[in-house]
């Protein structure tokens, strides 16, 4: 386990909520004497479609792009700083912190979202099972969660349970204590590979 | 209406699951698809953002605030402040103490100043850094201790309760007396939903919230207060609700966004970062308790002494009721016919603090559990047998006095939890990573040191002290569309990830006999259900369904014996049809519901407890919950490092009635125990908090969290419908506890303090190690 004093060390600038800003210590440059919003107009690749961002203040991330101008909230925001995984996307096939990705910089880029995994009402044999393990409780941070593990079960189909654990260790769950969650995995791997044999 | 005639019908339906089966969350498809709404996901067109300027002290007077720079930010619609609250100024859970913004003197670090609503956050984070306002600083109270005794920091003074509890023969002793002083440091719910919520101003000149919360009710009433609007032109739905263990049980942003919803004649959506939610919810109280236990030679316990001061912050929240859970249940589940307990619960200019899981009961049993430890080892005796020894049964008195009526297997508890198998011996070849550190990888295997600790926990479900604690449901059965019976049910309990959804529908089906269970969404349009909290809404939110479902059924029967010429009390509702008692006659529900909708409303009240006199001694606490905990840890020693490796547990469920939630909230509860054992703790200094972030304040992750072993002893609580005792908080109570146990037994040392940390066990202060 990791030191749970680690925050005595962190400076007052970022703890001061008289600055605080609403994407918390992402620590993005301002002004106070700014006060307006440089705008930029441009087009995200979202779930296989363009979407156009119209006259978005150029520091907005990705995750406030995609759940507050293009309806897509499935990605969640727990943290906004890289911390919790709940706003886990695909990026070109990459897992990332939407929270951490300036949306104007995810231009060119294919997005693929909790939203994107699966056609509409369809559910993906990781989200079914999720649903049957029970590994679901509050909810929050499972879009991330099943983009996470999607992503792993992908790429790595006959990964060990601790290369399971490390690979969504940047996921927080407050609900469940991750037993269910771990068996959602082993449910997808057994019918995965029940369904190879 | 004369009823029309019934065809009688043979048909015989599929069983949908019952009650005490598994049962998959109606929620859980949208959930996994990303979905569900949850309240910050909602979005009106027109609507702005609001934001909370907060104070970076923890003391001062504020001397001036000028608000003018940021009202003339374009894009900015208003900017409000204590001057334009126009109702009550103050609120709060048991004591309105709290002011809306604070009104002259700020009491903690962060409390909120303004609050703005701007077209764009970044716009609102802007005005609220334009908010121009001059603080005297003042020097902050923050020794819990010597607030008692301090100046008073707020007109109500510095106590907010003192319960001297005295049972039997306070000034009793035993042959073997072991003592000790223990912290608890301040936890956080961390419930992973920011606390958000979008406020819409109505027609009526009322407003409209859609939020995450506890208990939707009072934070109506409060509002209300605060907008000097009548409570029916406050209406509040529950927005999805991302976790709350307690943290969503007071107000945070309710009140301010409906007043700028007011203000701005706009829907304003509030979502908290995850740095103002630290500011912006109460936490765990930090404690410390000085426990002295006597007992005889034998083990039998004679007599337990304890002082325990828990520092409350700035404001009462629920503070009155943490004190009383921890005095009350001070020795932990056994019987202890003499005590002397005096419980403070305290303000100072440290962060508010109120309900968590557990509620007051966590903190006690760290504390006695350490300290039945001791008593074990100055007698000589095994700590699970000295438990067992003196493990409270049916008819035992608490130290309250009051005998327990319900069913109280706390033996079972114990002796199934140490039957549970024990991991596997470690293993020398192990990855690195599975060893204490974890990912940083720095344990080595020789330096590994294995240990296992036992504790056992309990509290009261349900609100206790003469609390009228009850809550209200509307079931409705109908035909639907197709031609079935469909039932509604609409209950105001506040879906927080508990899985009271799954229950309801478990119920109505299981009462009703229909398989089509619609939920109406909470909101105040319907009776309270009282707050999602104390493990209380299987029961109490439950046993309304049940009632209100057992209305409709009277009135089925009624309508098919009219039919049959018969009795209701010949006739049973069985799935899908009306039968009589000797199985020869039938009708079906469908045919009985032709006749119109049917519909009830009921309340489930428990039954009446009673205040605590003033000697802390009354029947004040309606039902209990107990639980053991058996942690295996491994430790290095050297580095100060912990791996959980296993935590084994028995929990009094009552009757499971639905195994498949019982299972998650024992083992979420768990982790947010082993997160109070070794690695959760915000760290306030000089009344600040120094890491209101999740860089900083650690919660368990998956590699963090050990198996959990699990059973249950199912005896039906008498009084509780179907039996079933509320589960979510046992599993938290004790296994912090154990697994501290577990640490002192690999090392030795007496950790006295939770969360231990790396150089607790490295570097111990000399002192504590020669004790």
């Amino acid at each position: 386990m990791s030191d749970p004093d680690g925050g005595r060390g962190v400076s007052d600038a970022l703890h001061d909520p008289t600055t605080a800003d609403s994407r918390g210590g992402q620590g993005y440059p301002r002004s106070d004497g700014d006060r307006d919003l440089p705008l930029e107009t441009y087009v995200l690749s979202v779930n296989d479609r363009d979407l156009p961002v119209d006259d978005a203040w150029v520091g907005e991330s990705l995750l406030y792009v995609l759940r507050e101008r293009l309806g897509q909230p499935g990605s969640k925001n727990a943290c906004e700083q890289g911390e919790c995984g709940s706003c886990s996307v695909l990026m070109d096939g990459a897992v990332v912190a939407s929270c951490c990705v300036l949306a104007a910089d995810a231009v060119g880029s294919a997005i693929t979202t909790v939203e994107g995994l699966t056609g509409e009402g369809e559910l993906s044999d990781v989200q079914r099972a999720f649903i049957d393990q029970g590994a679901v409780q509050c909810g929050f941070c499972i879009p991330g969660m099943i983009v996470a593990l999607t992503d792993l079960l992908d790429r790595s189909p006959a990964a060990s349970e601790l290369e399971m654990r490390e690979a969504i260790s940047g996921n927080l769950c407050r609900c469940t204590g991750y037993g269910r969650i771990f068996a959602a995995f082993r449910q997808v791997q057994q019918e995965r590979a029940d369904a190879r044999a | 209406m004369p009823a029309p005639s019934l065809p009688a019908t043979f048909t015989r339906r599929r069983r949908a699951p019952g009650l005490g089966e598994s049962v998959l969350r109606p929620d859980a498809p949208p959930k996994v698809r990303g979905e569900f709404a949850f309240s910050s996901d909602l979005y009106v067109d027109g609507m702005v953002w609001g934001k909370t300027l907060r104070s970076p002290h923890p003391h001062a007077r504020i001397l001036r605030i000028d608000i003018t720079g940021a009202l003339a930010m374009p894009g900015v619609h208003a900017v409000v402040t204590q001057d334009d609250v126009w109702g009550s100024r103050t609120y709060g859970l048991e004591r309105h103490d709290q002011p809306v913004f604070a009104d002259g003197v700020v009491r903690f670090h962060g409390e909120p100043i303004a609050a703005v609503a701007a077209d764009h956050p970044e716009l609102a984070a802007r005005a609220c850094a334009a908010i121009e306002v001059e603080y005297e600083v003042l020097e902050p109270l923050v020794d819990a201790e010597a607030a008692i005794t301090a100046p008073p920091i707020h007109p109500d003074g510095n106590v907010f309760r003192h319960i001297r509890l005295r049972h039997g023969d306070p000034e009793a002793t035993g042959d073997v007396v072991v003592e000790g002083t223990y912290q608890v440091g301040m936890q956080d719910q961390a419930f992973l939903g920011p606390e958000s919520g979008l406020a819409v101003p109505s027609e009526d000149g009322g407003v409209e919230l859609f939020v995450a919360t506890q208990w939707l009710h009072v934070d109506r009433d409060q509002i209300a207060a605060c907008l000097n609007l009548p409570r029916e032109k406050v209406r509040l739905s529950l927005a999805g609700t991302g976790g709350a263990f307690g943290g969503r049980e007071d107000v945070s942003m309710q009140i301010h966004a409906c007043l700028l919803a007011l203000v701005t004649r706009r829907p304003v959506k509030m979502v908290y970062s995850r740095e103002e939610s630290f500011f912006g919810h109460v936490h765990r109280h930090p404690a410390t308790l000085w426990f002295r236990h006597h007992a005889r030679r034998d083990g039998t316990l004679v007599a337990v002494e304890s002082r325990m001061v828990f520092d409350g912050g700035a404001y009462t929240s629920s503070s009155t009721a943490v004190i009383a859970n921890a005095t009350c249940f001070a020795a932990g589940p056994y019987r202890v016919p003499n005590a002397k307990v005096d419980g403070y619960a305290v303000r100072t200019n440290n962060p508010p603090c109120g309900a968590m899981r557990g509620f007051g009961a966590v903190q006690t049993s760290f504390a006695a559990e350490a300290q039945m430890d001791k008593l074990a080892a100055a007698l000589g005796m095994d700590p699970v047998e000295l438990r067992l020894k003196n493990a409270l049964r049916p008819h035992d008195q608490l130290l309250t006095g009051q005998v327990i009526t319900g069913v109280a297997p706390v033996e079972e508890c114990i002796r199934a939890c140490r039957e549970l198998p024990l991991p596997p011996a470690a293993d020398p070849d192990a990855d690195l990573m599975t060893l204490p550190g974890g990912a940083g990888r720095t344990a080595l295997p020789h330096n590994v040191r294995r240990g296992v600790g036992f504790a056992v926990g309990f509290k009261n479900l349900a609100f206790s002290e003469g609390f009228d604690d009850y809550s209200s449901a509307r079931v409705r059965l109908e035909l639907g569309a197709d031609g079935e019976p469909v039932a509604t049910v609409h209950v105001a309990t506040a879906e927080v990830g508990q899985g009271f959804v799954t229950l309801a529908q478990q119920i109505a089906r299981a009462e009703l006999g229909v398989s089509s269970v619609v939920l109406h969404p909470a909101d105040t349009q319907v009776g309270s259900a009282g707050s999602t909290s104390a493990s209380r809404q299987t029961m109490i939110s439950g046993g309304a369904v049940q009632m209100a479902c057992a209305g409709v059924r009277e009135v089925v029967l009624e309508r098919a014996a009219l039919d049959l010429h018969l009795a209701p009390a010949d006739m049973v509702l069985g799935d899908g049809e009306l039968t009589t008692k000797d199985g020869e006659r039938s009708v079906s529900l469908a045919a009985a519901l032709r006749a119109g909708p049917v519909e009830a409303y009921r309340e489930f009240h428990h039954a009446p407890t009673d205040p605590l006199d003033e000697n802390g001694q009354g029947n004040a606490h309606w039902s209990l919950a107990f639980a053991a905990h058996r942690a295996v840890v491994d430790v290095d020693e050297e580095l100060g490092l912990v791996r959980v490796v296993q935590v084994a547990t028995a929990q009094d469920v009552g009757k499971a009635l639905n195994p498949l939630a019982v299972t998650g909230q024992i083992e979420g509860g768990i982790a947010q125990g082993l997160g109070l054992a070794v690695m959760e703790e915000i760290v306030v200094a000089d009344g600040r908090i120094r890491n209101p972030s999740f860089t900083d304040y650690l919660l368990p992750t998956p590699l963090d969290m050990p198996p959990v072993v699990q059973t249950w002893i199912e005896q039906p609580e008498p009084g509780a419908p179907y039996g079933a005792k509320g589960v979510g908080e046992p599993p938290t109570i004790s296994s912090t506890g154990a697994i501290v146990a577990a640490i002192r037994a690999a090392t030795g040392r007496p950790l006295d303090r939770v969360p231990v940390r790396p150089d607790d066990i490295a570097l111990p202060a000399p002192t504590t190690a020669a004790s």
